[in-house]
C-alpha cells in the first residue's frame, strides 16, 4: 500500500442546496501507485470536479466531507489543518487546468509568474530565472530565457499549457492532478501535449491524476482508470481491462457511444437514453439501473457491492455475481 | 405547479406583479424592506389625514420641545411640530426621488443600450455627452440651473436628472456591449430579430435587473441630495418642509435639543434601508438563475 | 442533384488595425483574411461537413453564410438566387429558410426566456400570423423529442442535450432549407452527442432539409457528412464525399487531423503523424503552400508555390504538390 502516492477511500461529499442535500459523491475510493497515469473518465455529472476539488481541499463552502479519508502519501489531507494543506498544494501536489488562459495572471509576465511558484525554495531570483528558463526548454518552448519576459498574451493556447504545465512540474510533485488539460485545444496539440505529458513523466517520476471526458485520450495516456457515474466508481481497472473487457452496463455502453469507435458509416449512432438520477432524492439500488438494459430485481433494491473481477479489475454490479458464477 | 400554468398561458401583467411579490415576501429582507417602504409611501399618500398639526404652522411658546403625546417628535425652533413637518416632508423627498429615479432609468437605460448596441459613432457621441455631464460638480451645475430657472423643486428634479442619467448609461452600455456578442444575441441576429426586438425583448431584461437594484438604492441618495439643494436654498423653499431641510435647521440648534435631527435622521435612514433591502430581494427575483425553484 | 447553395469564391477580410492609426502610419490598412476563395455546394437534403481547428475560418465562413459578417468578394447563390448585395430587408426572406445554430447549447438561448416564449419567437420576428403558436411550440418540442413541459422551463434549467434540442427546435420553426449547425456537438456528453446527431439525420431524411455542419470533431463527420471539405488557414485543402475522404485522406493535414483523433483502445497502432508546432497567425501567412512548415512532408517546392487546386478522384479535390499516396493508412 506503501506505493500509491494517492489513496482516496471510501470519500462521501454532499453540497447543501435548496432543495435538500445533493450526494455529489458517494463511497468513492481510488489509488493513484507511484509513477502511474491513472484515468477518471465520466460525463457531466459524475462527479469527477468534486472528487478533484477535495482532494486539492478547494471544496465550495457549501459543500461537507461526510466520510473516508485522502491520503497523500500516507497522511490523511482529512485530518490536517488548512495550513498544512495548502503546504501540500503546489508543491507536493500541482495542479493543470483546462483552460490554461485563465489560469496565469495576464498582468504579469511568465518569469515572474514562474519565479513567484519557487517561493518555497528560497533560492537567489537569478537561480530562480535559470530554473524557470529550464523547465520551459524541457516542455519544448524554444528560446526560454527570451520568452519568460513576455506576458500570457503573447503565447498561444498550446504554448500557454506547456507553460502551465512547466509551473506544475517546477516543485517536482509527487502527483500532477490534470483537469481535462486538453479539451481546450485542437486535435494536433492535443495529441502533442499528451506526449509531452508521457515523457515528462517518465523524467520526473511523478503520478498523474488524469482526468477527461474523452474516452480516445483516456486509452492513449492512462495506465489505470476509473470509470465514474452519478458520484460513484462504477468501474475500476487497468486501461486494457476497461477498454477491452468492460464489465460494467455503464462502461459499455460509453464505449458503445463513442462514435471515433465505430468505424463503419451508421445512420443511427448509439446513445444512452434517459438522464442522470436526481442526486438528491436517490432511489434504492444501483445509480444506473434507469438506464440500464440489463437490469434485474436486485437491482432496485440493493446498492452493488464493488466486486472483483481480476487482478485489479473492479466492476460495483449486480450482474458480476452472475458472470462469476457461471464463469 | 404554478410556474408552469403562467408560462404556458399567455400570463397577464397583473400575475406576473403579484408572483414578484410573492417572491418577495418570501424573503425576510424583502418583508422588511417592503414593509419600510410601505410604511414610507403609505404615510405619504396619506400624509394630509395624518398630521396632527399644520406643517409650517409657527408656535412662538413651543420651541425646541422634546417628544411628548402632543408632539410625537418634539417641535423645532420656530416650535413647528417636527412629525407633522416628517410626514409631509417625506412627501416631498418620496415624490422628488421617484420621480428623479425613474426619469434617470428611463433615459439612462434606453441612451445607454444605444450606445451599446448602436454604431459606433453613437456610442463615441453619447460616451462624449456622458462624460461631459458627469464632469461638471453637481452644486455648480445646479447653481447654473438656479440661476436660468430659479429655485424650486423642479429645479431639483431637473439637476438630479441629468446628473444621474450617466451613472446608469454608462453601466448599462458596459453590459450591453457584453451581452452584444453573446451567442444568444447573435443567434436572435441570425434569425432576422430588428435591433428594437433584441433591445427590449433579450437585451433589457439582461441589464434591468442590476439597474433596478441600483435605481432603488439611489433613491436615498437623492433624497440627500434634495435635501442638500434645499439647505442652499435652491430647491424647496421654506417654509415647506423636507427632511433636508429639518435636518439642517436641527443642525443649527443641535446644541439646544437633538431632537430635529434625530426626526430628520429617522425617516432617512429608514427609507435608506427599505429601499435597499427591497432592491436585493428584487434583484433576485428578476433574474431567473438565482430564482429558487421548489 | 439540385444545389441548395453554391459558394463561389467567398473571402472575408478584418481590418487588422484601426483605420486612422494606418493613415497615420501612411500604411495602406492590412487585413486580415478568414475565408480566402472557397467554393462549394451543398445539394438539397445533403449534409455537408466543414472540418478545421480553431482558426482555419470555418465559423467565420459560416457567418458570412448567414449574413452576420460581412463578404468581400465572391458570390453566396441560395436556391438559385444571390445573397450578396441585397437589402437587410430582403435578406430577411431568405433568413427564414436559412437557420443558425450556434455552438453554445444553453448560451445560444435567451436566458430571460421561458422555453416556450424561445420557441414562438421565430414566428414573431418575421410576423408570421394565421399559426396558433402555442400549439406550434409543442408541435416542434415533439418534433425534437421532447416533452411539452419543457415550455415552461428557462435556459439554465435545461441540460445540454435538452438545450441543443430546443436550439433545433428554434431553428426548425420556420421550416428551414438549410440548417447550418456550428459544432453541434460541442459541450455534450458523448452519450448524448449520439442523440442529436441522430436527431440532425432523421430531419434530413424527413424534411429533406440540407445540413451544413461545421465541427473539429472528424469522428462525427464520418457518421453524418455526405460531403466534406477541410479547412486550413482560410482555405479548402481538401474536399469531396466523406467515404472517399475517410478511405483516402491525400492530403497531409487531412491525415493528421485523421491521426490526431485516439481511438479508445489502448492497444490501436495508428501510423501517427504528428505535427509539430501551431496554427500560423492570419497575419502571417507562409509562403507557397501554407501548411508547409507543420508539414512532415514538404519538399522545397512547398515553400515557393502556392498548390494547384487538382481533382484527384470523382468530386475529389486537393490542394497539394505531392499528395500522400493512396492507401497511406491502411498500409
Amino acid at each position: 500500500m506503501s506505493g500509491n502516492v494517492l489513496e482516496v477511500r471510501d470519500l462521501s461529499v454532499g453540497y447543501s442546496s435548496p432543495r435538500g442535500r445533493v450526494r455529489a459523491l458517494r463511497n468513492v475510493s481510488l489509488r493513484v501507485p507511484a509513477d502511474e497515469i491513472v484515468g477518471i473518465v465520466g460525463e457531466s455529472g459524475c462527479g469527477k470536479s468534486t472528487l478533484l476539488a477535495a482532494i486539492i481541499g478547494l471544496l465550495d463552502n457549501n459543500a461537507t466531507i461526510e466520510g473516508g479519508a485522502i491520503k497523500l502519501e500516507g497522511r490523511d489531507l482529512l485530518r490536517l489543518s488548512p495550513r498544512e494543506v495548502r503546504a501540500l498544494r503546489g508543491d507536493r501536489v500541482s495542479i493543470i487546468f483546462q483552460n490554461p488562459m485563465t489560469t496565469l495572471n495576464p498582468v504579469l509576465s511568465i518569469g515572474t509568474q514562474m519565479c513567484d511558484y519557487q517561493h518555497r525554495l528560497g533560492l537567489s531570483r537569478t537561480e530562480k530565472r535559470r530554473r524557470a528558463a529550464e523547465m520551459l526548454t524541457r516542455v519544448g518552448i524554444p528560446d526560454a530565457e527570451h520568452r519568460l519576459d513576455q506576458y500570457p498574451h503573447q503565447f498561444s493556447g498550446g504554448m500557454i499549457q506547456r507553460i502551465s504545465i512547466a509551473m506544475a512540474l517546477q516543485s517536482e510533485p509527487r502527483l500532477l492532478i490534470a483537469d481535462e488539460p486538453t479539451t481546450a485545444l485542437d486535435a494536433t496539440l492535443e495529441i502533442q501535449i499528451l506526449h509531452q505529458l508521457r515523457e515528462l513523466r517518465r523524467s520526473f517520476r511523478c503520478s498523474i491524476l488524469f482526468v477527461s471526458h474523452h474516452l480516445g485520450i483516456i486509452s492513449e495516456i492512462c495506465d489505470e482508470v476509473s470509470v465514474m457515474y452519478a458520484g460513484e466508481v462504477v468501474e475500476q481497472g487497468n486501461v486494457r481491462d476497461i477498454f477491452h473487457d468492460a464489465r460494467h452496463p455503464y462502461t459499455q455502453k460509453l464505449l458503445e457511444c463513442d462514435p471515433a469507435r465505430i468505424k463503419r458509416k451508421t445512420e443511427h449512432l448509439p446513445t444512452i437514453p434517459g438522464d442522470i438520477p436526481d442526486l438528491v432524492e436517490l432511489a434504492p439500488g444501483c445509480v444506473f439501473a434507469d438506464r440500464c438494459e440489463r437490469a434485474f430485481s436486485p437491482c432496485r433494491v440493493e446498492i452493488p457491492v464493488r466486486r472483483r473481477v481480476s487482478d485489479g479489475h473492479y466492476a460495483c454490479c449486480h450482474l458480476e455475481t452472475e458472470t462469476a458464477v457461471d464463469g | 405547479m404554478t410556474t408552469e400554468a403562467t408560462v404556458l398561458a399567455p400570463s397577464s401583467a397583473w400575475r406576473t406583479i403579484w408572483q414578484g411579490l410573492a417572491r418577495v415576501l418570501r424573503e425576510p429582507l424583502g418583508c422588511l424592506g417592503l414593509a419600510l417602504v410601505l410604511t414610507m409611501a403609505g404615510s405619504a399618500i396619506l400624509a394630509d389625514l395624518i398630521v396632527p398639526f399644520d406643517p409650517i404652522a409657527i408656535n412662538p411658546r413651543a420651541r425646541l420641545e422634546p417628544p411628548s403625546w402632543e408632539h410625537l417628535l418634539g417641535t423645532d425652533q420656530l416650535g413647528r411640530d417636527l412629525f407633522s413637518r416628517v410626514i409631509m416632508g417625506g412627501r416631498i423627498a418620496l415624490e422628488v426621488a421617484l420621480f428623479c429615479v425613474s426619469l434617470a432609468l428611463v433615459f439612462g437605460v434606453g441612451l445607454g443600450m444605444l450606445a451599446g448596441f448602436g454604431p459606433r459613432w453613437l456610442d463615441n457621441a453619447l460616451i462624449l455627452l456622458f462624460d461631459t455631464l458627469r464632469s461638471f460638480p453637481t452644486v455648480m451645475f445646479a447653481l447654473a440651473i438656479v440661476t436660468v430657472l430659479g429655485p424650486s423643486v423642479n429645479t431639483v428634479i431637473l439637476v438630479v436628472v441629468i446628473i444621474s442619467i450617466p451613472n446608469y448609461g454608462r453601466i448599462v452600455r458596459a453590459q450591453t456591449q457584453s451581452l452584444k456578442n453573446s451567442p444568444f444575441i447573435l443567434a436572435e441576429r441570425a434569425m432576422g430579430a430588428s435591433m428594437a426586438r433584441i433591445l427590449s425583448i433579450h437585451m433589457l431584461p439582461n441589464v434591468l435587473g442590476p439597474m433596478l437594484i441600483l435605481a432603488s438604492m439611489d433613491i436615498p441618495v437623492v433624497i440627500t441630495i434634495e435635501a442638500g439643494l434645499s439647505f442652499l436654498g435652491l430647491g424647496v423653499r421654506p417654509p415647506t418642509p423636507s427632511w433636508g431641510t429639518i435636518l439642517n435647521d436641527g443642525y443649527a440648534f443641535i446644541r439646544n435639543s437633538p431632537w430635529p435631527i434625530i426626526a430628520g435622521g429617522i425617516p432617512l435612514i429608514m427609507t435608506t434601508l427599505g429601499f435597499t433591502f427591497l432592491g436585493e430581494v428584487l434583484r433576485d427575483t428578476f433574474d431567473p438563475k438565482l430564482r429558487r425553484y421548489g | 442533384m439540385a444545389e441548395m447553395l453554391t459558394v463561389e469564391n467567398l473571402r472575408v477580410r478584418f481590418r487588422a488595425r484601426t483605420p486612422w492609426l494606418a493613415r497615420l502610419k501612411r500604411t495602406s490598412p492590412s487585413f486580415i483574411e478568414a475565408v480566402c476563395g472557397v467554393s462549394f455546394g451543398i445539394g438539397e437534403g445533403e449534409t455537408y461537413a466543414l472540418v478545421g481547428e480553431s482558426g482555419s475560418g470555418k465559423t467565420t465562413l459560416a457567418f458570412a453564410l448567414t449574413g452576420l459578417v460581412k463578404v468581400d468578394s465572391g458570390s453566396i447563390r441560395f436556391r438559385g438566387e444571390e445573397l450578396r448585395g441585397l437589402s437587410d430587408r430582403a435578406l430577411k426572406t431568405h433568413r427564414r429558410h436559412m437557420a443558425l445554430m450556434f455552438q453554445d447549447p444553453v448560451g445560444s438561448l435567451s436566458p430571460r426566456l421561458s422555453v416556450q416564449s424561445l420557441l414562438t419567437e421565430p414566428f414573431k420576428i418575421h410576423g408570421v400570423e394565421g399559426v396558433d403558436r402555442d400549439s406550434e411550440a409543442r408541435r416542434l418540442l415533439s418534433v425534437v423529442g421532447l416533452s411539452s413541459d419543457i415550455a415552461a422551463r428557462y435556459p439554465h434549467q435545461l441540460s445540454g442535450g435538452q438545450a441543443r434540442r430546443v436550439g433545433v427546435a428554434r431553428a426548425l420553426a420556420l421550416s428551414p432549407k438549410l440548417l447550418v449547425a456550428d459544432e453541434p456537438t460541442a459541450g455534450l456528453d458523448v452519450s448524448v452527442q449520439g442523440e442529436v446527431l441522430n436527431l440532425l439525420g432523421g430531419l434530413k431524411k424527413q424534411l429533406g432539409i440540407s445540413i451544413l455542419i461545421i465541427t473539429h470533431n472528424l469522428s462525427i463527420v464520418r457518421h453524418v457528412a455526405d460531403r466534406m471539405a477541410i479547412m486550413y488557414l482560410g482555405r479548402f485543402v481538401e474536399e469531396g464525399p466523406t467515404e472517399a475522404v475517410f478511405a483516402n485522406p491525400r492530403h497531409p493535414y487531412t491525415l493528421a487531423l485523421l491521426s490526431a483523433t485516439p481511438e479508445p483502445d489502448p492497444d490501436a497502432v495508428l501510423k501517427e503523424i504528428e505535427l509539430h508546432g501551431e496554427v500560423p497567425s492570419l497575419l502571417e501567412r507562409p509562403t507557397g503552400c501554407e501548411f508547409h512548415p507543420r508539414c512532415p512532408f514538404a519538399r522545397p517546392r512547398c515553400r515557393q508555390l502556392p498548390p494547384p487546386i487538382t481533382q484527384v478522384n470523382e468530386g475529389h479535390w486537393l490542394s497539394c504538390h505531392y499528395p500522400v499516396e493512396e492507401g497511406y493508412l491502411a498500409a
